[in-house]
């Protein structure tokens, strides 16, 4: 018996919210007392199996076929539906990535059997789970009970942090080929192109952001120029976004991005649910605001209630004449 | 081209989830109710793909009778014809969802005489986020299906579909009839026109019995999340206090 769970790597890398987790997995499989099994999908999956054994991982299923050239809905969740059904699996998961959840979805489908998404928490007991599960993007929890043959859900990433395991498994490997025809191609990714490598609004060590108090396109100029003295990216409500201000690839909350930079700077951003969610993981929130009351404000760590249209600025102009002092006595 | 797009109604919150006492649900006294905002922009996609390439755009949900007025609003902004799945019952969870929604295409389909060419979902519902009704749907309807979607490009027969990756685009291509999960940015939806709302006032809706199904799934309880238990520190009212901010910044080492 055992806890299957789709490993997802890019050209052999497994980044750590998958390893995160894949943790969570291990700690229920051996609550399950059931081994772990993971599924890595060709190309490139034999580079990223090393060090698996040390996650706890007893088992590796490396999956090829000269169909899966690239990502697909279809062929991933049709490989992962027959592995789980050879392999004699009692639950089936992933990481609730964009990728994780819609593969487990369509094995949802396949099997004709719920899948619980963004799983934080899961007390498995002899037949029914208790799953607690994310809503609103994290301001709501959920729990739920899960009775099925075959438990299917994907876990909440950034949830678990990455351990190894106390004593590593025995990672064994095998190759397994699935059965796919060419019905699995109407969704495979055909063709890709690559827009921008340098900081991404994700993963800035710094985001400084602005709400409606902006008030203009043109306003965003100065959240631009403190952004740039910080080597930060932009962010953006959805207000601001709805008033065409900025693209929609800057905008942060439940329909955006969801950061979580060292330091978030809200400017003039109230704070609605949809826009918390997206940044409420950031280890630090400066808001500046002039409602000293505003949602924003009452959950940040430090907070200016002044104009942000002076603050702003006059933060970058502190910057700068730092900087200068430091250059003249170098 | 015949255009599908299904929409949920949800509460829209403000800065703060309350819920009912006994926990089953987000007391929506003082809230007003609207489309997942992702579906917003699935109902703006479809009416331009109408508008281009002279189609119709139906909309359906499945939902409490009021929502109604969320297949009105999708009318004000463009939607030719609506249809509502009434139900009493609060919480349906993805997989009946789905199955329902299966049947209620079919029976439209068979109608009609003719698949619709591209039904379009969101990417996940606001409120509960299950990221698979309109999977289910398509795997029902045995029709293609891709999600994530921030662009739709129209072919002879297929659809081109890009979704964004962390540094660039990735594209599909489906034969149609065809399903697709749409995300916010794809558009900049519009607003209601006075000639929308009053289209929207004297729209028929059709009504249809949902089919009812179980899953394995069974909401126990919504909880709040912990607090995070942050208390403010005020650096001031002015602009001087920028030097304070300067000071924290060196502090957390981000000069």
């Amino acid at each position: 018996m055992s806890l299957l769970f789709l490993v997802e790597h890019k050209g052999g890398q497994i980044d750590d919210a998958v390893m995160g987790s894949l943790t969570g997995a291990r700690q229920l499989a051996s609550q399950l007392g059931v081994e772990l099994h993971a599924m890595l999908i060709d190309p490139d999956a034999e580079s990223a199996v090393n060090g698996l054994d040390t996650y706890g991982v007893e088992h590796i299923h490396v999956v090829s076929h000269e169909l899966l050239t690239d990502y697909g809905p279809d062929a991933w969740a049709e490989s992962l539906h027959q592995l789980a059904r050879s392999s004699g699996a009692v639950a089936v998961m992933a990481t609730g990535t964009d990728r994780g959840n819609e593969v487990m979805a369509q094995v949802g489908a396949r099997m004709d059997l719920a899948m619980v998404a963004n799983c934080l928490d899961i007390e498995p007991d002899a037949e029914d789970w208790v799953m607690t599960r994310v809503r609103w993007g994290g301001s709501l929890h959920e729990k739920a009970r899960l009775s099925a043959p075959v438990k299917l859900a994907t876990l909440a990433p950034h949830h678990t942090n990455p351990t190894s395991a106390g004593k590593p498994a025995s990672g064994t490997v095998s190759r397994f080929t699935p059965d796919l025809d060419q019905s699995v191609t109407t969704t495979l990714v055909v063709e890709r192109t690559t827009v921008s490598a340098g900081i991404t609004l994700a993963t800035a060590p710094v985001v400084v952001s602005g709400g409606r108090g902006v008030g203009s396109a043109e306003a965003f100029d100065i959240i631009e120029e403190l952004a740039d003295l910080l080597g930060g990216a932009v962010g953006c409500s959805r207000v601001v976004t709805n008033n065409g201000w900025k693209n929609h690839k800057f905008q942060v909350g439940q329909t955006g991005t969801v950061v979580a930079p060292d330091l978030y700077i809200a400017c003039g951003i109230s704070g609605a649910i949809q826009h918390w969610v997206g940044m409420m993981n950031a280890k630090n929130v400066l808001a500046i605001n002039t409602d000293l009351d505003a949602p924003m404000v009452t959950k940040a760590n430090w907070a200016i209630i002044a104009d942000l249209h002076q603050v702003v600025p006059a933060i970058s102009a502190e910057i700068s004449r730092r900087q200068a002092l430091a250059d003249e006595s170098t | 081209m015949r255009i599908l797009v299904c929409v949920k109604r949800v509460p829209a919150p403000g800065a703060k989830i309350v819920l009912t006492s006994d926990g089953q649900d987000i007391d929506s006294s003082l809230l007003g109710f609207t489309i997942s905002p992702h579906e917003e922009c699935a109902i703006e996609e479809a009416v331009q793909i109408a508008e281009r390439e002279t189609g119709s755009v139906t909309v359906l949900t499945l939902g409490p009778p009021e929502a109604e007025e969320q297949l009105r609003a999708a009318v004000s902004v463009g939607a030719d014809s609506i249809v509502l799945l009434p139900s009493a019952q609060p919480d349906w969870d993805p997989l009946p969802t789905a199955k329902a929604l299966a049947a209620a295409i079919q029976n439209l389909e068979s109608e009609s005489g003719a698949p619709f060419d591209l039904i379009l979902f969101g990417n996940e519902s606001a409120d509960s986020g299950g990221y698979q009704v309109g999977i289910r749907v398509a795997r029902h309807l045995k029709r293609p299906m891709v999600t994530g979607i921030k662009g739709i490009d129209l072919e002879e027969g297929s659809v081109s579909a890009r979704r964004e990756t962390p540094g660039g685009w990735e594209v599909y291509r489906l034969p149609l009839p065809a399903v697709v999960g749409v995300k916010e940015g794809i558009n900049l939806p519009r607003y209601p026109t006075l000639k929308g709302r009053m289209a929207a006032r004297k729209s028929s809706l059709t009504e249809m019995e949902p089919l009812v199904g179980s899953s394995g799934q069974s909401k126990v309880t919504l909880l709040s999340p912990p607090d995070a238990g942050t208390s403010v520190e005020i650096l001031g009212e002015s602009p001087e206090a920028a030097v304070r901010v300067v000071d924290i910044l060196e502090e957390l080492g981000l000069l």
